[in-house]
């Protein structure tokens, strides 16, 4: 890619992913509700309940706690404008990693128990996502020669021909990653969980409104991850992506709304394992052949 | 000036009331009436409500939890009481716990009477709550607008 190409990209996720992402939770939860037959809100609604929530009255417990969430936010547009640079796949993952440290620390530096119990299981959460992301890059090292974004889509062959284990285990912790039910013990959509708002319990107005925006950003960003599997130097490629993402993110919400909740423990245990046998394999296949 | 009124999130709270319009409350959130359309989320989290929905009558041990809840609500914010035992105190309001309806402790903006609520009602009174929340949002708006340029003329 030359650098022309990459700077259009970066801005236009910096501009476009926001609005990308709450169209993408807009429809989340209308497909949702239809699913329970329901009405459901627009498809606007969480522009809208952002807009509202940057308008209200600040109250923070801590008031390094809107530093810490900015931080969270900048941390994963940085993130994501690296991956639409076309920088290292693996180096993305880092960061990404990095980013969620500072939800950690906006949470527990409240000391309300609420929240405090939200972020611990934000880390669980991240020790169940670390490894198959981390195998998913090292897959695409194998697979394709090169961690970079612009040489694994620049193949004559989509990456997941070669990797489908990989794939399953990404499409596995995509559902943690999403915070959608079956794994959603740090912080749920769904009304009256046990844990209050678990680790947004204690951000309100500025601070919960950015928290949205930083989920938009890397829903748009972990999209891109699926999408990066499917395309190859062919241009048609990027309508089966495409397809493949609506699928996916159908996935999610059929998933979302026909489990109930696990137990930390099990998600931890059941991730590992499936990261494990079905990443594993694959790289063992990889290496082999 | 944003329309606010299309995202009222809603804190429920269960005074001392007999569980009657807390049913009825949770029923106005499924298929059947589904508030949701009408963007009506329920938080359980007082930082994150615009609309305090209460049941049940105010008794001397849940008077200082009520109004720590409403404290905790940032400003724009309106009240709701669900239930004729809210508003008033209902069949208990002589009892020897009972103070009153919710307002002996906290301002009360809109009255939703019933025994108990019907979900048509509790949704009607999340709508004029809401009218009233855009309203406040507005007055919240221009008094903050008016803080700042006092702040920068300082």
């Amino acid at each position: 890619m030359t650098t022309a190409v990459r700077v259009i990209f970066v801005v236009l996720y910096v501009l476009l992913a926001p609005l990308i992402g709450a169209l993408l939770a807009g429809i989340d939860r209308k497909i949702s509700a239809r699913m329970q037959r329901r009405i459901g809100p627009p498809v606007l609604q969480p522009l809208y309940d952002v807009i509202k929530l940057l308008k209200k009255q600040v109250i923070a417990v801590d008031r390094s706690q809107g530093f810490l969430i900015v931080s969270y936010m900048i941390l994963t547009v940085i993130t994501g404008c690296l991956f639409f640079a076309g920088v290292d796949v693996l180096m993305v993952f880092f960061i990404l990693g990095t980013s969620s440290v500072f939800l950690y620390l906006a949470a527990v530096v409240t000391g309300s128990a609420m929240s405090s119990m939200g972020a611990q299981r934000e880390l669980v959460q991240d020790m169940a996502i670390e490894p198959a992301l981390l195998f998913s890059a090292v897959g695409f090292y194998l697979a394709t020669g090169s961690f970079e974004v612009g040489s694994i889509i620049g193949g004559p062959v989509s990456a997941i021909v070669k990797m489908p284990g990989f794939f399953a285990a990404f499409l596995f912790v995509l559902t943690i990653k999403m915070r959608k039910s079956p794994f959603d013990t740090a912080q749920g959509t769904h009304a009256h969980q046990e844990l209050v708002k678990g680790i947004t319990t204690e951000m309100g107005a500025k601070n919960l409104a950015y928290f949205e925006i930083t989920e938009w950003y890397e829903t748009v960003l972990m999209m891109a991850v699926v999408a990066i599997y499917i395309i190859n130097s062919h241009p048609a490629s990027i309508i089966a992506a495409i397809v493949v993402i609506l699928l996916v993110y159908f996935l999610e919400i059929l998933i979302d709304n026909t489990c109930a909740r696990l137990k930390w423990k099990d998600m931890l245990v059941l991730s590992w394992t499936v990261t494990l046998i079905s990443a594993g394999v694959n790289l063992i296949l990889l290496m082999v052949i | 000036m944003a329309n606010v009124k299309r995202s009222p999130w809603i804190l429920h709270y269960d005074g001392s009331s007999c569980n009657g319009c807390d049913i009825e409350v949770l029923a106005s959130m499924t298929p059947v009436y589904d508030a949701e359309r009408l963007g009506v989320e329920n938080t359980g989290d007082p930082m994150q409500a615009d609309i305090f929905l209460i049941t049940g009558g105010i008794n001397s041990q849940n008077a200082s939890v009520v109004k720590q809840l409403y404290d905790q609500m940032p400003r724009p914010k309106v009240v709701v009481a669900v239930g004729i035992c809210a508003c008033t105190g209902g069949v208990f309001k002589d009892a020897y716990n009972i103070l009153g309806g919710a307002d002996t402790v906290i301002p009360v903006d809109i009255y939703v009477p019933g025994c108990a609520a019907r979900p048509q009602s509790i949704i009607d009174g999340i709508i004029r709550a809401r009218d009233l929340f855009q309203k406040r949002s507005e007055e919240h708006d221009a008094l903050m607008k008016k803080k700042n340029l006092e702040r920068r003329q300082a």
